[in-house]
């Protein structure tokens, strides 16, 4: 599979995506500057963590506006797996891929800890291979995580089974405490309506091995891998 | 022409920049302050004298760029 893992100016969590991906999963992976205007070959695209534009007017505000995004907008709207982790998710929600918007963290402060998700769904290319019931240890650094949508999208969000993952003790209770940032609902990740593309605060790409305290983050990356060789062997068939 | 325009979050979003804003100013004596909401303010330098082109142009930049309907209400002014 060729994965595509952007690069906007101050994105600094795209190495680690490349090398989840090349080394721990043994699949293609390239970096894709923000000026490119074509992704090329490319079966899933990730949207990486970091502080692109220097997170200047807001998160994301700029880095939505990249040329390579009008590629990426059109890659998802022919159905293709589009990824946004951390800074990634507030630029998928800037450009509108994804509903809601990420805000400063409840109390102000930069949180650089590991959570636990609870996987809401396993129905999502995003979600389909995580353990049911288990509790995935992820961690999170970010300063602007706080979910938020207005009352009639945090409806049609739940109607529509678009929450993937909420924030959750170790014994995966969805409690105010497990909640870092005060995401409503404890809303960590969600996709948009179709189901193709996803965001989430946490970082999987720094949870693939055991050294890093946690592998959990693997159980993501496999459900998209898995989804993409399914399609692959339909298209072949 | 001078634009002048201020982003404030919308009402539904919690605003824990202003609240800690208002309780510091409580802490300092201040009196009666209800409630405090902290935003953005950005002055434009446009050329020209059309100010009605220049609205236009500048409620379409508020509108997608400049602030995020989702989470903030703006007011824009040209001088």
């Amino acid at each position: 599979m060729n994965f595509a893992v952007l690069q906007f100016p101050a994105s600094n969590c795209d190495q680690d995506a490349i090398h989840a991906l090349r080394d721990v999963f043994g699949h293609s992976a390239r970096y894709v500057w923000h000026k490119e205007t074509s992704l090329g070959d490319t079966d899933a695209v990730i949207v990486p963590g970091g502080f692109s534009y220097g997170d200047y007017l807001r998160c994301g505000a700029i880095a939505r506006f990249s040329p390579v995004m009008q590629a990426v907008k059109q890659f998802a709207d022919n159905g293709g797996l589009v990824l946004g982790i951390c800074n990634g998710f507030q630029v998928l929600t800037e450009a509108g891929l994804l509903p809601g918007a990420l805000v400063r963290n409840r109390d102000l402060q930069f949180h650089c800890e590991h959570i636990f998700l609870k996987t809401v769904t396993p129905d999502s290319p995003f979600t389909s291979k995580i353990p049911a019931g288990k509790s995935l240890k992820i961690p999170i650094a970010h300063g602007e995580g706080c979910y938020f949508a207005d009352a009639e999208t945090l409806a049609r969000l739940k109607a529509n089974n678009q929450i993937l993952w909420q924030y959750c003790s170790v014994t995966s209770d969805v409690t105010e405490g497990a909640n870092p940032n005060g995401s409503l609902l404890n809303i960590a990740g969600i996709c948009n309506q179709r189901r193709n593309v996803a965001g989430l605060m946490p970082h999987p790409e720094r949870a693939c091995e055991p050294l890093l305290a946690s592998d959990d983050g693997r159980w993501i990356f496999k459900s998209m891998i898995t989804a993409l060789e399914e399609k692959s062997a339909a298209k072949a068939a | 022409m001078k634009a002048k325009i201020v982003i404030t979050p919308k009402k539904a979003v919690v605003d824990p920049q202003g609240k800690t804003v208002r309780n510091a100013l409580a802490q300092m004596g201040h009196q009666g302050i209800q409630a405090v909401h902290v935003g953005k303010y950005l002055e434009i330098e446009l050329a020209g004298t059309d100010r009605e082109a220049a609205r236009k142009t500048l409620d379409e930049a508020c509108h997608k760029f400049l602030s995020n309907p989702v989470i903030e209400d703006y007011k824009l002014e040209i001088e």
